[in-house]
């Protein structure tokens, strides 16, 4: 019992795939300039992540090594093409915001991360769980991301405004590098900051040490 | 295990794996055809009507649209056709189709789509009277990303503007996606579109003044969207211009369409 909700709630914070695994950026980068959109890409991350590791984990034991990343890749494909199908037909607006970014789940490095790391070594149940787990860590980073560049960079969260902005008579000015993708890189830098400052034992050992300066003698 | 990497295992697995996820993948395909059909369409025409600024919120759309009647233009000629059936007609389709296309010379190519269909879907919303009220007229044309797709409408007298709208395109979120601002879209109604028989209406860098002589054919520009403002810039002039609708509009007004 204890291992399964430390399956589930490991990738949280104590092994985040973007955090500690850096994993999955680019989309992180890609997809959290509003918060709507990014749900839906959380819980479509989630989704296949969680069935890819069921479906490579039920047949782990028939996966031939020589073609093991190409099946993992097809098992992938598939789930995300039956996503990307489902939200165009009962989230039509918001696939169209996330256009090719949900077709892109496939060469998310969280899917086949987890797929080649965990699903290819343990039983379908507590690869399914692995799954979810680490589409929670994604989603928390990925929320926490698109709260501060929605609400800071348009003023709104979920399309309703917070803050008025300065172009529609209020008194917010909103700061447009957050609406670009590189802002996102900067909080999640400082998002792994903050979490390496509670859980120490994430802090990598460093590979090298700067010397120090040595001073330049001019030749006189 | 090890007959796990034998060249048989190998290949069943492979084709017995493909079979399922295709038949996953098609199964998907095929039940939600219907529904995304729905979407699509409903979609367009919501954006016809957003464009024309007749949409309003709890009404539904498709009785919104029985206002409206959808025609085919040749752009060629700038008259209706019964050539292609509009229903059926796939303006985006065409545009492609070397048969049902022209390519434009590149000094012509202002919006830069390299090939202009020769038909064109317009749709014409019209009075208790029968009269036209609004000619809706499908643009599209490259901002800096992305093929923005639209429509604008004008006025029954083919020049002032009374509205436009995008329903796709991939522009910067919050800078050239700002095209979908509905407070930056309220600046096109009224608009003009024609100076001395000359398409005009374009976008400025910063803010229009009123007192201006050009201001009835200048539009705020979009801050931080230079590119993506010249593209719509671009786009508009090219299909009211000559190449585009300008033949259309003309007969329509003389009544030879």
């Amino acid at each position: 019992m204890e291992s399964i909700k430390e399956t589930l709630t490991g990738p949280i914070f104590k092994n985040n795939p973007i955090a500690l695994q850096i994993l999955g950026i680019c989309s992180a980068l890609a997809v959290t300039s509003s918060l709507q959109v990014t749900l839906v890409m959380c819980v479509a991350l989630t989704t296949v992540t969680a069935f890819s590791n069921l479906g490579v984990s039920a047949i782990r034991r028939h996966i031939p090594g020589s073609i093991r990343i190409i099946v993992q890749m097809v098992i992938i494909a598939s789930l995300v093409i039956v996503v990307d199908q489902i939200l165009k037909a009962y989230a039509y607006s918001i696939s169209k915001q996330l256009s090719v970014f949900v077709g892109l789940i496939i060469t998310n490095c969280i899917v086949m991360g987890r797929a080649e790391a965990f699903a290819m070594k343990n039983p379908p149940l507590p690869s399914f769980l692995d799954g979810i787990g680490n589409g929670l860590g994604y989603s928390v980073v990925l929320i926490a991301v698109a709260v501060v560049r929605e609400l800071f960079g348009a003023g709104k969260l979920m399309g309703i405004e917070i803050l008025p902005l300065v172009t529609e008579g209020g008194w917010y000015n909103p700061n447009g590098l957050l609406l670009l993708p590189p802002s996102a890189f900067f909080l999640i830098g400082l998002f792994i900051w903050g979490l390496r400052s509670f859980h120490k034992e994430q802090v990598e050992e460093p590979d090298f040490k700067m010397a120090k300066h040595t001073v330049v003698k001019e030749g006189v | 295990m090890s007959s796990n990497d034998s060249i048989k295992k190998t290949l069943i697995v492979a084709f017995s794996l493909c079979i399922v996820c295709s038949v996953i993948v098609s199964t998907a395909a095929v039940m939600l055809k219907p529904a995304q059909e729905v979407n699509k369409t409903l979609d367009r025409k919501r954006n016809i009507l957003a464009a024309a600024g007749m949409l309003e919120e709890g009404r539904s759309v498709e009785d919104q649209f029985s206002q409206v009647t959808t025609r085919i233009v040749d752009l060629r000629t700038g008259e209706f056709t019964d050539e292609v059936e509009p229903g059926k007609y796939d303006q985006r389709k065409a545009a492609k189709d070397s048969d049902l296309s022209t390519v434009l010379p590149s000094d012509q190519d202002l919006a830069k789509i390299s090939r202009r269909e020769h038909f064109a879907t317009v749709y014409l919303v019209e009075d208790a009277q029968g009269e036209i009220d609004k000619i809706i007229l499908p643009i599209h044309g490259y901002g800096l990303w992305s093929t923005l797709y639209g429509f604008i409408a004008l006025e029954s007298d083919a020049n002032t503007v009374a509205g436009i709208g995008f329903y796709e395109h991939g522009e910067t979120p919050g800078l050239g996606g700002e095209v979908d601002n509905p407070r930056w879209k309220a600046f096109w109604p009224g608009k003009k579109v024609y100076r001395d028989g000359d398409v005009a209406i374009g976008l400025i860098k910063g803010s229009v003044d009123p007192a201006s002589a050009k201001a009835d054919w200048q539009i705020d520009g979009l801050a931080g969207a230079t590119l993506t403002a010249r593209g719509v810039t671009n786009l508009v002039q090219f299909w009211l211009g000559e190449n585009g609708f300008e033949p259309f509009l003309n007969n329509l007004k003389s009544g030879e369409a």
